[in-house]
């Protein structure tokens, strides 16, 4: 139409069809495809942050000693790490990014029920992210608490942590309105004939999602307020001097936190089950106990949190109880891992890129989920209990399962909003250097910590050098990887071969409709008339 | 959904929402005496009473809850439930130190 209309891109699709493209279009839009791709951005600049910082700390663990930077530094460099990596990366990056580009659309809607309480999210988000931006450079400086911002030591530090805090505690309000927007798009605006036993699985994972992000967040966020509050008006409710209770800090933290590690995997959990039947061509193997166990994981998840506090001092009692609850999470999650190993079994399986991430998904979650389990045991708990061990653990949860979950989406879906594709050999190569420089950097560190290394620390003896120094050419490995894949993807995005309305042969309705959507989605309205995996119905065999 | 929006709107008169307002303060005012009593155990168990009184109070005229659709109401009880939960479950810590 004008000069502002994008280059490459189809002109009927959102990207043009509005005849709407400067910068204002974008931020005030309430497409939720608009939306989601400004979340992709947000997010992957605070991943990308967030590795980089990764990275210089596995060079000053690559010898023992000081290597590039003093304690002070570093324990800043993890804080901020953690804390860019979980509530500006992978907590909102599943239901920002994904949730909605891709499930609207898969329930056969034209938008989400509350596009402007959806650009709301996501402005707070922004508000949120660079508030805790500003906490880096004023004040004490950057916080050096850790990602948990225990108490009494959050209280009593000197750096900025008041005001990350709540930029933190903006983010969450981000997240509650997404939960709300999602748990109303689902029960209301689903298409004709989309009965809830068609959902997609990834629809099943979000909605799982959505009700953890309404029911949980919002103890985070008086949780974050009380720090606030101890910090600035010294209220005692942390001080047993005062008749305040420090473990109970604790408690408030993980009733939120624990949960919050299922937003940040059920997404996952849904995408490998929107892949593995495409690319084993065999329907899922059942629909019904991996919907189900979504939803298991987030009830019965939301009631083990004490497992991160078996060494703070609390009672027997509840060391018991919540061990037990732990282990009884662990029956959904190898339901799911049954189900997607029953799917492959026997399919005809192409390894594509999005396929080789997401069976990689499958090996990193189980050992991130073992590992889990030895921690949930309250006997081993003990001698692991903050060590680097741990920091193995949750990378192989969040990293390995998680983030190539996050990587196989990319590459499944995003092609399908960009109208254009990356090339599959690099895509494939960066997939190969990533699997093996992630297994190089974090295993070592699931070995380490059962020696001993405690985590949080920038020295170490020197009888656990070795392992240190594989742990960081691993990193390498890895950071190569990433560095080959978003290039290869981006590049691909903007200026690859074009990309069909269904070159992977899903099933699902987001391949009905052309490579990128139009603004309502669907030429017409659809009348769904066979389940989410049924190629057969859907004349892709 | 009809039963959603039928009542949205209802009008609530003056007289009944004073009528609250002074239910709230008398309860107020039963906080403050409790307070001053030797009730032992009871004493929580009391002042939190009074305190679920005048929230339900609160909820059910201020915030229109009375007036809402069955869907509302499960979706509120939903989250003071889950809130129960996780209250309840941390004296599985605080009853056995
Ligand atoms: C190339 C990628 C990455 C590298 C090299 C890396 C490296 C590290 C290192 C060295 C630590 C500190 C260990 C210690 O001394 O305690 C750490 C902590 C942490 N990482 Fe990563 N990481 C990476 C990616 C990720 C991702 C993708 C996530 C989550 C989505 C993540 C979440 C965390 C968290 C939550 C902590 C704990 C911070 C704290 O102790 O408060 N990391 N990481
Ligand atoms: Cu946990």
């Amino acid at each position: 139409m004008n000069s502002s209309n994008h280059p490459t891109l189809p002109l009927t699709s959102f990207w043009n069809d509005t005849g709407k493209c400067g910068v204002s279009a974008w931020v005030f839009s309430t497409d939720h495809k608009r939306i989601g791709l400004l979340y992709l951005y947000s997010v992957l600049i605070s991943f990308l942050v967030a590795v980089l910082i990764g990275l210089l700390l596995k060079i000053e663990l690559m010898a023992p000693g000081r290597t590039i930077m003093g304690p002070v530094t570093y324990n800043a460099l993890f804080t901020v790490h953690g804390v860019l990596m979980i509530f500006l990366f992978i907590i909102p990056g599943f239901p920002g990014v994904f949730g909605n580009l891709v499930m609207p659309i898969q329930i056969g809607a034209s938008d989400v029920a509350f596009p402007r309480l959806n650009l709301l999210s996501w402005w707070l988000y922004i508000t949120g992210a660079l508030t805790i931006v500003l906490s880096l450079f004023t004040g004490g400086g950057p916080p050096d608490t850790g990602w948990t911002f225990y108490v009494p030591f959050s209280v009593r530090t000197g750096t900025n942590v008041s005001l990350a805090v709540i930029g933190v505690f903006i983010v969450g309000f981000s997240s509650i309105l997404t939960g709300i927007n999602f748990v109303t798009t689902i029960h209301r605006l689903r298409a004709d004939g989309m009965a809830w036993g068609r959902l997609p699985l990834f629809v099943w994972s979000i909605y799982a999602t959505a009700w953890i992000q309404i029911l949980a967040t919002p103890v985070l966020g008086i949780t974050l307020l009380l720090v606030v509050a101890e910090r600035l008006l010294g209220t005692g409710l942390f001080d047993p001097s005062r008749g305040g209770d420090p473990i109970m800090f604790q408690h408030l933290f993980w009733i939120y936190s624990h949960p919050a590690v299922y937003i940040m995997i059920l997404p996952g959990m849904g995408i490998v089950s929107e892949i593995f039947p495409v690319f084993a061509r065999k329907p899922i193997f059942g629909y019904k106990m991996i919907a189900f166990s979504s939803l298991a994981i987030a009830g019965a998840g939301s009631l083990v949190w004490a497992h991160h506090m078996f060494t703070s001092g609390i009672s027997d009692m509840a060391v018991l109880v919540f061990s037990f609850l732990t282990f009884v999470v662990a029956i959904p999650s190898a339901i799911k891992v049954f189900n997607w190993v029953s799917t492959l079994y026997k399919g005809s399986i192409s390894l594509e890129a999005p396929m080789l991430f997401a069976l990689s998904f499958i090996m990193l979650f189980s050992i991130g989920g073992l590992t889990g389990l030895v921690q949930g045991a309250a006997a081993t708990n003990i001698h692991i209990h903050d060590t680097q061990f741990v920091v193995g653990h949750f990378h192989y949860v969040i990293f390995g399962g998680a983030g190539f979950a996050f990587f196989s989406a990319m590459h499944y879906w995003l092609p399908k909003f960009f109208g254009r594709t990356y090339s599959e050999k690099p895509a494939m190569i960066s997939w190969g250097l990533m699997f093996a420089g992630f297994n190089l950097t974090y295993f070592p560190m699931i070995i380490l910590g059962m020696k001993g290394m405690p985590r949080r620390y920038y020295d170490y003896l020197p009888e656990f050098a070795p392992l240190n120094l594989i742990s960081t050419i691993g990193s390498w490995i890895l950071a190569a990887g990433l560095a080959i894949m978003m290039i290869n993807l981006f590049m691909g995005l903007l200026k690859g071969r074009p990309f069909g309305s269904n070159p992977w042969g899903g099933a699902t309705l987001e391949w009905t409709t052309p490579s990128p959507p139009p603004t309502e989605n669907f030429d017409e309205e659809p009348v769904v008339t066979h389940g989410p995996y049924d190629f057969n119905r859907a004349g892709v065999p | 959904m009809a039963d959603i929006e039928k009542d949205s709107h209802h009008i609530i008169r003056y007289p009944k929402l004073v009528m609250v307002w002074v239910f709230l303060l008398l309860l107020t005012g039963l906080t403050v005496w409790v307070s001053r009593l030797d009730l032992g155990v009871l004493h929580v168990w009391g002042s939190l009473a009074i305190a679920v009184m005048k929230a339900f109070l609160v909820i059910a005229f201020f915030m229109h809850m009375r007036y809402e659709g069955r869907l509302l109401r499960g979706l509120l009880l939903l989250t003071l439930v889950t809130l129960a939960i996780f209250i309840g479950f941390t004296f599985f810590d605080l009853s056995y130190r």
